[in-house]
Parts: C-alpha cells; structure tokens; sequence
C-alpha cells in the first residue's frame, strides 16, 4: 500500500502544536506504518516536496519567508490543514498586529535590552505588517482551533484522511 | 391576576405562554433551548447581540426571541439551516471585530463566546481580522477592563444601573467605535458611583471585565447568582 505522505510546518508559533502531534503517544507507532513524513522540524528534508497529501501548519504568517513558503506548500499540497489558533486566528504572534512593526523591533532589539542594542538584519526575515492567519494568504482546506489542538483531533484528521472519510465531520472544535 | 394565557409553537410543539412574556421566556419556561449572548435572565433584553434570532411562521425576516413578545397562536422556529448561518456569521463577526486570544485570557474555557463558537461548530471566520489597537483600564483596586474582549453586549451596564442601581457604565460612540466607558469617559478606579461590588464583572460574559490578579483560565464567573438576585429583588417588588 501506498503511505500517505504528510508534511509538517512550523511557521510563527511556540511549536506546541507540534509537541501535542507527539503527544498522541504508542498511536504514533502504527500510524508511522501508513504515512511517511517527507517535511518538516521533526525529520530532515531541507525542500518543501512535491505531491504532499497532507500538510499541517502549525503558526500565523508572520514574515516574508513564511509568506513564501505557505505558497509553495500551498502548490504543493493536496490537503492543507491549518493546525491550532495561531495558524487559524493569529492568536498570540499576532498581538504585535496593532503595534507598527519598527517600533516592536525598537522596543525589543534596542530599549529592551543592555548589550548589542541593534535590529537584527542578517539572516532573519523581514516581518510582514502584521502577523496573519494561513487563510487570509492562501486556501486552508481544514481549521483545527485549539492551543493546541488535541492529539487525538490532529491524529483523528489524518486517520480520516487515511480511511479516505470526510476529516471535518463531527470534530470538536474549541479556540484557546 | 395572572397575564391572559397564550398557546404558541416552539419547532411544532404546543407549549403555553402568557401574555407579556417574550419568545425567549415562553420557550425557557417550555424547556426549549434558544442560544443568548446578551440576554441575562432577571435583567432588561435589549436584543443586542443578535444570537437568539428565530424564524416567526407567517413573517420574513428572523426576530430576536429576546425582545419579541410572544402572541396568540405564533408559531416559532428556533434551529433552521438559515438560523444557524446568521449565528456562525454574529459569532464570527464578534470574533474578528476584537482581539479574541483566548490562549492567553483569564476567561478561556469559562467564555460564552468561546462556548458559543465551539457549540455552533466554528472553527474558523470567513472574514479578515481587525486587529484594533484598544485600551486596558487597570486602574480599579479590584477589577480591571480588557476592552480587547469586550463583545458590547451592554450586560455589565444593565446589572449595575438595574440591581446596583449606581449605573457607572454607558457606551460611548457608534458602530465599531463604540466603547464601553466608566462614567464619563473617566478612569473606571476614579469612579465615585462605583460601589466595587463586582456585580459587573460576575454578570459579563468573556473575560473582558475580570478580577485582578486572575491567570489564564482562573476567572469563573458567576452569573446565575446575579439572576437569583434579580429574580429576589423582582419578587420583593
């Protein structure tokens, strides 16, 4: 049988959607016989594949790069699932939203600290205006609101998926 | 003398009514169940929040069954494919309107609106956030305002004019300006009317108004005794 490819992403978040898709405990060991992982922080590719089945995005975007990338994974996706609140509302990295962008990086980079009192340059990525979620930027086919969702929603999605079901149907959904 | 006595339909069943009563108190009263956000039993409805929208047979437009009398022979529908749409859009509309992060509040997984989002299955909004840059108004002793999460649903401003009777609070402005203020548009600590009861603050659904000093998920609010007050105060009367 063909695995069912699944990506991960890890944009603008605290990587606790991440840590909750671990959580799902020995049911990732019968799970990891269907799937193969082919991105993200938890195995080694350094290209976003072609022909993913599903990718999970955990985080708002927030910069330049995250911009770039969720549109590549968008083109590159079947099933793009935006996996907890910061993916689906903005939730906290997008607190900063109503605050000008060159007064935050001020605040933190130069009043906020004693030592090398600059804004970081090289080898970070530009901040977007604001920190948004994945659907205002490309088409997110599934919402998973929580921080963080439930291990058992996010494996329960791809369980679906697997069963070739319908993911959305009678899932609980909660934001916070 | 009771009020005249009433038979309405509630989705097809008979349930009696008497006259004076809303659509809302008549389905309550029947053990229907009709979603509120700004209603508060024992205090005045205004039909603000929109929630509680039903369809009446025989007119187009849906009604709010907190503000609508109920009349003779009425027949209501509280949970229509229609109805579930206009409440998803009110419940995304007061999501993107401030900045909900329920993540972080004091009322999260105590929240009405949350609640009421996971309850009518909204996982997402179809609209673009706003983001607004509001105000937090720490200056009372005991309590502090997020206006943030403040969804204007006027209950904090009944309970303290209706039971408290010091009525500090009145909203200021219109539309999507509109802002809930202490007196006039002062510091709510600076309050002289401000009696520190807390009834504002028990009465409110988010975590908008909330006791200092509360962690994430810490303020349990608790309005029905605010109700079985009202109610004691309605009976003495």
């Amino acid at each position: 049988m063909k695995k069912l490819k699944v990506a991960t992403v890890w944009l603008d978040g605290c990587s606790g959607c991440h840590m909750s898709l671990l959580d799902m405990d020995a049911a990732v060991i019968s799970l990891a016989q269907k799937i193969e992982m082919v991105y993200g922080p938890l195995v080694d590719a350094q290209e976003f594949p072609e022909g993913v089945d599903v990718t999970l995005v955990e985080g708002a975007v927030s910069s330049q790069e995250d911009l770039n990338k969720i549109q590549k994974i968008r083109q590159r996706t079947a099933i793009l699932v935006s996996m907890g609140d910061c993916a689906v509302t903005g939730n906290v990295p997008a607190m900063r939203n109503p605050i000008p962008v060159q007064r935050l990086l001020q605040r933190v980079y130069v009043e906020g600290t004693l030592e090398g009192k600059a804004v970081p340059t090289d080898g970070v990525p530009p901040l977007l205006k604001h920190a948004r979620p994945v659907r205002e930027f490309v088409k997110v086919d599934l919402c998973l609101p929580g921080c963080p969702p439930p291990a058992k929603t996010i494996s329960g999605v791809i369980a679906a998926v697997l069963e070739g079901r319908k993911p959305d149907a009678n899932l609980t959904v909660k934001f916070g | 003398m009771p009020n005249k006595k009433l038979s309405i339909r509630i989705d097809g069943a008979l349930v009696d009514a008497y006259e004076g009563q809303t659509i809302l108190q008549a389905a309550r009263a029947g053990g229907k169940y009709i979603p509120t956000l700004c209603d508060l039993e024992g205090i005045t409805p205004v039909g603000g929040c929109r929630i509680c929208m039903v369809e009446v047979e025989g007119i187009d437009r849906v009604m709010a069954a907190c503000t609508s009398p109920v009349q003779e022979g009425m027949s209501v529908k509280t949970t229509t494919p229609r109805l579930t749409q206009h409440r998803r859009l009110t419940v995304e509309l007061l999501l993107v309107e401030r900045n909900h992060t329920c993540a972080v509040c004091v009322s999260n997984g105590h929240c009405e609106l949350q609640t009421m989002a996971t309850n009518l299955g909204v996982s997402t909004v179809r609209l673009a956030y706003n983001f607004p840059k509001l105000e937090t108004d720490l200056s009372h002793p005991k309590y502090v305002l997020d206006h943030n999460r403040c969804i204007l649903c006027t209950r904090c401003v009944r309970v303290c004019s209706e039971l408290e009777g010091a009525h500090v609070w009145n909203l200021t402005s219109r539309g999507i300006n509109t802002r809930l203020v202490a007196d006039l548009n002062g510091k709510w600590g600076d309050s002289k009317g401000c009696t520190s009861c807390g009834k504002c603050v028990q009465a409110c659904p988010t975590g908008a108004l909330a006791d200092k000093g509360r962690a994430v998920e810490e303020m349990v609010k608790q309005n029905d005794r605010i109700s079985a007050l009202a109610m004691r105060r309605g009976a003495e009367a």
